[in-house]
């Protein structure tokens, strides 16, 4: 990393003024080369001579770490500690302590205080006082940002999923709006069509709940992974045979493929499931009618690819590259009338990568798609944990 | 409302919703125009000018209710226009919230999905004279 050092600003906080400046001339070229930030940290000093100006200074220049003498003409050293936890208390203080007195080191650490530097001090020691309290700042600091990042996030996936579970509430309730009124709905025809599309709605909603719970599973870690030696063809035929009702309704041919006989990997079972499920089930989903779904499977050099192919609507580059992202479902007039969680893909991808495996895409616009997951014979170790 | 067929122009992307809407549509007795994007309900309203327009606030663009319900009113000022919309401000959403927009719009009503019969029904009242 060649970013430009990071300026943190640090107080000085001493009624002796030759105390302040030679704190200042130790620091002023200070540069503290910080693994744990990836990048350098260099220091503004501001000072302050008594207790009552550092609180002037704390509010108005907020600094990020403070050097406090102990011993100040009006308030104290630990009256500012106090005021700086109820008001402060995210800066980081060294407390300065005259020599030996271990009580004073002792009470300022109980209020508050980070580290203690006894006086008199070699500028070597500032340095290294200085060089361990701005790690831990810096160190706490990357842990807020992480934590604000993870909330952030946490609250776009709940949004959208809420939204996503209104939609087919939404649609479900309208439709019993309407037979509640029963005028709209005296001929039987109608009547089997408003149960019949609050079915499909109800089942779009449990699969997402379902994904969801899938999903979490994956990224918590929480379910154990039960590694098995797994037959694709097995499971992949067991796909094929849940999607069969649904593909010959619309006049879809499917056939699986697997030249090496059996295509047996370490995995398992249940997530090797989940994958194929959804490619399978995509690529009936959005495929024409009377087309056709291939899902071949090959073994080749301590792999093995799952290729699931359609002769469907297909996507064109910009789509195929936003394909991959939780919620995102591609929407455009040959979409409209299929409903999906948007999740499927997003959870074939995880599940793939968790095996130190791949998953890639070809596709061409009303041709079709090529969905691949390439997934090693035996789990990478790193990858197999969570 | 006896002498004459009344039409209405319902826009919306979701496939349930334009059923419902046509369902408890026609069975008060009004012609149904059902379009399920901004592009077709422009073309509807190239060809005839409905009593009234149901809307779909949020299409796939964002603001095609917003621009269908301009467009509409430029046309024909005075077919009523209800914009519906299932996005609340609960859902932490971004978007611009109706009120901003209302002045712009001039829309007469704003309804929230899932639409109510009545509440619909109360509307067209308002809305839809002879």
């Amino acid at each position: 990393m060649t970013d430009a050092p990071q300026r943190l600003k640090l107080l000085v906080v001493d009624d002796e003024s030759g105390m302040r400046a030679a704190i200042a001339r130790s620091l002023r070229d200070f540069t503290v080369s910080l693994e744990s930030v990836g990048g350098e940290v260099t220091l503004d000093i501001i000072q302050a001579a008594s207790g009552e100006e550092a609180i002037l200074k704390l509010e108005s220049e907020k600094p990020d770490m403070m050097l406090l003498d102990h011993k100040l003409p009006g308030i104290s050293g630990l009256d500012v500690l106090a005021w700086l936890s109820d008001n402060r208390p995210e800066v980081l203080t060294v407390m300065i302590t005259a020599y030996a007195s271990l009580e004073t080191a002792i009470s300022a650490t109980k209020k508050g205080a980070f580290d203690f530097l006894a006086k008199p001090f070699t500028p070597a020691e500032l340095k290294a006082s200085v060089r361990k309290a701005l790690s831990h700042l810096m160190a706490l600091k990357k842990a807020r940002q992480l934590e604000e990042e993870k909330k952030r996030v946490r609250f776009q996936f709940i949004s959208v999923l809420a939204h996503e579970l209104k939609a087919p509430l939404g649609a479900i309730e309208g439709y019993l709006y309407i037979l509640q009124d029963r005028s709209a709905v005296q001929d039987p025809a109608a009547y089997d069509r408003v149960v019949e599309r609050c079915m499909v709605r109800l089942s779009g909603m449990r699969k997402l709940i379902m994904d969801i719970l899938d999903l979490t599973r994956i990224e918590s870690g929480q379910r154990k992974r039960e590694l098995v030696q797994v037959d694709l063809r097995e499971l992949a035929g067991a796909s094929i045979d849940t999607m069969a009702s649904d593909a010959s309704r619309r006049g879809i041919t499917m056939s699986l493929e697997a030249p090496g006989g059996q295509c047996v990997l370490e995995a398992d079972r249940g997530e090797m499931e989940i994958i194929l499920n959804n490619l399978v089930s995509n690529a009936v989903k959005y495929n024409r009618d009377g087309g056709m779904v291939t899902v071949r499977l090959e073994r080749q050099d301590g792999a093995v690819r799952i290729s699931v192919s359609d002769t469907g609507i297909g996507m064109t580059a910009e789509e195929v590259a936003k394909l991959f992202g939780e919620f995102v479902r591609i929407r455009n007039e040959k979409t409209k009338n299929i409903l999906g969680s948007g999740l499927g893909l997003s959870i074939v991808q995880k599940l793939a990568n968790a095996y130190g495996g791949t998953v890639t895409v070809e596709s061409r616009p009303d041709e079709g798609s090529t969905f691949t997951v390439t997934l090693p014979v035996r789990p990478a170790a790193a990858g197999s944990g969570e | 409302m006896a002498d004459k067929t009344r039409t209405v122009l319902v826009v919306d992307d979701d496939p349930d919703f334009l059923a419902q809407m046509s369902m408890m549509l026609s069975s008060k007795g009004f012609r149904v125009l059902e379009a399920s994007s901004r592009p077709e309900g422009e073309k509807l309203l190239e060809q005839e000018r409905p009593d009234l327009a149901v809307l779909d606030l949020m299409m796939e663009n964002e603001d095609d209710g917003f621009v269908l319900s301009f467009h509409l009113r430029q046309k024909y000022p005075d077919v009523p226009v209800i914009l519906v919309t299932a996005v609340t401000r609960e859902t932490g959403l971004q978007f611009n919230p109706v009120e901003d927009r209302h002045d712009w719009i001039r829309a007469d009503a704003i309804l929230p999905k899932p639409i109510r019969f009545e509440q619909l029904e109360k509307e067209i009242d308002r809305l839809v004279h002879d």
